[in-house]
């Protein structure tokens, strides 16, 4: 880390603090669990493809091949992988607009995900959801959603979901585990309040990973949220566990939120993560970022997770340069066929204006089906 | 009231079994038990359900039968458990979630509007979301303006949704077990008004299918379309015509969306003369939409430009005399008809 003073943080609300203590909160963390080698090599693996998608969509967003509103997860890759590898597969998933990297992580093949911020009937959605709208049914990823905070009560109906279907229809214990993601600024919606009201009177399974990267859009946190340097704080209002985690080390991610996972899967409470990251490029693609400054910006690459892991595996001779190489290949290839693929995939035909809107036919509307994707993996 | 109690509807029970005559609220509330025996998959949500018994009685005795983990009292929080309801109807939950009052879900109009009528399209047909949002809807208790809203116009406006408003106990239970079993969304709109109001039930189970309007009353004159508690005050308004010698022919639709335009169409071509009654506000509302589309479908057929009576344009006032004046009622209606009769 450069010894440089650490700009002014963003995190800092009335008191300033610096990098250092942003990411190493004063919480417990638990024990950092054995990770095979080989599940370590995956995750580094899962944090490029990310990386390396986003790069792809700036450079087709600049291509105009991406149309609307297009938010990209660059700097953040090590929470997506790290609270995904702390789930099971029939865990449920919703998310905020921010996207791609948890349907990337939760295993949406990445030409899914590309064709459908190209419009194309491939897409994930038939085109028909674009950027912020990743749905998949076969990975219990419930979406991405566009309206801030709105996921947090549908985060919490998914708990309630599996907590019904465990106990009340199928008569056993509730056994799965919701992960709802937001945004710092989505702290300042309703939505939020009342979803965690909720989920702590109806001892809902859902834990609620406040991806904190310090802007709500150009607002920096202390302009925008009270206890702007301690959100845990809203938790506590709500009867409900606050954890803080530094989410720019994916093992620190995993370790913490296996745990927490563990814990909700066994008592069925709710928690709350603060979990500090930072966006390395602008709220969406037309923001040109004048709110901060260029030196704050670095010291956060500096401590980039994706780095942070490549360093750690050459450390423990777990990784070769060359294997490196050959597996950041691999995903470059991976991830320029999914590109090639969606450009090739056909836009959506008329038919499908009027498709989707009710499941039942009636007047225009000619019901529904699942998309393509769907479909390829029955 | 005494109107539709006079008007026979055993053409409607036709093989149906015998029908006892039971209030609106217990309609409801056969309906929603019966699919809750059915289908555990099925629960009812909102404020003051379970333990009270329902602000307005219509889930009495429910929490006895179902327990609290299907009956589900919320607090005060429309859009935290509106939202909710629809994530687990997304998971394949089939919620009824109950709004005390329509007008509460104004501060849920993002999860109810935004969510769960576009989540079957934006996900591409991956997650529909099959939930029931019922409640009372519209003015006539002096509550003032902000508890007394037609939401009708507002909501029906969007498309995913499904909106059905029934004017009696028989329509009411008949449409909300298909509002149930539905797999999409539905708004189903009661009426305060109406909670107490009898009507013929059959014991045997029976359903009916959104989109098909009832005829209450056969006429040659004109013909007047309504939904809801305003179907009454067409029927005590054809029954005061009826003694100047005009005949109206009575439809109501049931459901707003989808809208049964081939008994209306069939009637207006018959009739050549149309009045709407809607009790929501004039712009852009079911009104507006039925004038347009009888101009279009019926031009030919029309003696008259299609009259619309609606709630005046106004915020619904607390006194009395003023909230009557504002909502259609029979003299409006009856003033609308003599001016497109007597014109045509």
């Amino acid at each position: 880390m450069s010894t440089a003073k650490p700009p002014a943080s963003p995190y800092s609300g009335s008191k300033a603090t610096d990098l250092a203590s942003h990411l190493s909160p004063a919480a417990r963390t638990p024990k950092r669990p054995e990770i095979s080698a080989t599940t370590l090599k995956q995750w580094l693996r899962e944090m490029f493809l990310i990386r390396e998608f986003e790069v792809r969509c700036m450079q087709a967003y600049q291509d105009k091949k991406i149309g609307g509103f297009c938010h990209v997860y660059i700097g953040q890759e090590a929470v997506a992988v790290g609270c995904v590898a702390a789930l099971q597969h029939r865990d449920p998933l919703v998310t905020a607009y921010r996207d791609h990297g948890h349907a990337l992580a939760r295993g949406m093949a990445p030409k899914h995900c590309m064709a459908e911020m190209f419009g194309r009937i491939g897409g994930c959605a038939k085109g028909k959801g674009g950027s912020m709208h990743m749905f998949d049914k076969a990975n219990n990823l419930f979406g991405g959603h566009g309206i801030v905070g709105a996921q947090c009560p549908l985060g919490a109906g998914l708990a309630f979901g599996t907590k019904y279907e465990d106990e009340v229809i199928n008569g056993g214990k509730s056994d799965r585990v919701t992960m709802c993601f937001l945004g710092d600024g989505a702290l300042n919606q309703g939505a939020f309040h009342e979803a965690m009201n909720l989920a702590g009177l109806l001892d809902l399974p859902v834990i609620y990973v406040v991806e904190n990267n310090g802007y709500s859009m150009g607002t920096a946190i202390e302009r925008g949220t009270t206890m702007g340097h301690r959100i845990i704080a809203k938790a506590e209002g709500y009867g409900i566990e606050g954890v803080e985690v530094d989410g720019m080390d994916v093992l620190n991610v995993y370790a913490s939120m296996k745990d927490l996972v563990d814990r909700c899967r066994a008592t069925s409470r709710p928690a709350m993560v603060d979990m500090r990251t930072y966006r390395y490029k602008g709220h969406s693609m037309s923001d040109p970022r004048k709110y901060r400054t260029r030196e704050e910006e670095e010291q956060y690459e500096a401590n980039d997770p994706i780095g942070k892991l490549e360093k750690h595996l050459k450390q423990a001779k777990l990784l070769t340069d060359a294997e490196q190489e050959k597996m950041y290949d691999a995903v470059r290839e991976e991830v320029r066929a999914g590109v090639a693929w969606a450009e090739a995939s056909p836009v959506p035909s008329m038919d499908e204006l009027y498709h989707d809107v009710y499941v039942e036919r009636w007047g225009p509307y000619t019901g529904t089906s699942l998309p393509l994707m769907l479909r390829e993996n029955q | 009231m005494t109107a539709l109690a006079a008007t026979p509807l055993s053409g409607l029970l036709d093989g149906v079994g015998t029908a006892r005559e039971i209030e609106f609220r217990d309609a409801i509330r056969e309906a929603m038990s019966e699919e809750m025996r059915r289908d555990k998959r099925v629960f009812l949500m909102g404020e003051e359900v379970a333990h009270y018994n329902g602000a307005y009685k219509v889930s009495r005795g429910m929490l006895d039968e179902f327990g609290p983990r299907r009956i589900i009292d919320t607090p005060i929080s429309e859009s935290g458990f509106a939202g909710l309801a629809i994530g687990a109807a997304m998971l394949g939950l089939r919620p009824i979630v109950e709004f005390m009052s329509w007008s509460f879900s104004l501060v849920a109009a993002d999860p109810i509007l935004n969510h769960a009528p576009k989540m079957l399209y934006m996900s591409g047909g991956q997650f529909g979301c099959p939930i029931v949002i019922r409640g009372n809807n519209g003015a006539g208790g002096q509550l003032g303006s902000t508890h007394s809203w037609c939401v009708e116009a507002m909501y029906s406006n969007v498309p995913g949704l499904k909106m059905a408003m029934p004017s009696n106990p028989y329509d009411a239970k008949g449409l909300m077990k298909t509002a149930i079993r539905d797999d999409d969304p539905v708004f189903f709109l009661e009426n305060e008004r109406l909670l107490s109001f009898k009507g013929h039930v059959p014991e045997a189970e029976y359903f009916l299918p959104f989109g098909k309007a009832a005829v209450r009353r056969v006429g040659s004159d004109v013909t007047l379309l309504s939904w809801g508690r305003p179907v009454h005050f067409c029927l005590e308004a054809a029954e005061a015509l009826a003694k100047d010698g005009i005949s109206c022919e009575v439809i109501d639709g049931r459901t707003i969306r989808p809208m049964d335009w081939d008994t209306l169409f069939a009637s207006v071509r018959k009739t050549n003369c149309c009045v709407v009654v809607d009790q929501s506000w004039s712009f852009a509302s079911p009104g507006s939409e039925v004038a347009a589309q009888v101009s279009l479908h019926c031009f030919d057929d029309l003696d008259h430009p299609v009259a619309r009576v609606h709630s005046d344009d106004v915020p619904a006032p607390y006194a009395f005399n003023l909230e009557q004046e504002m909502l259609p009622n029979a003299r409006k209606i009856c003033e609308a008809v003599r001016a497109v009769v007597r014109r045509a």
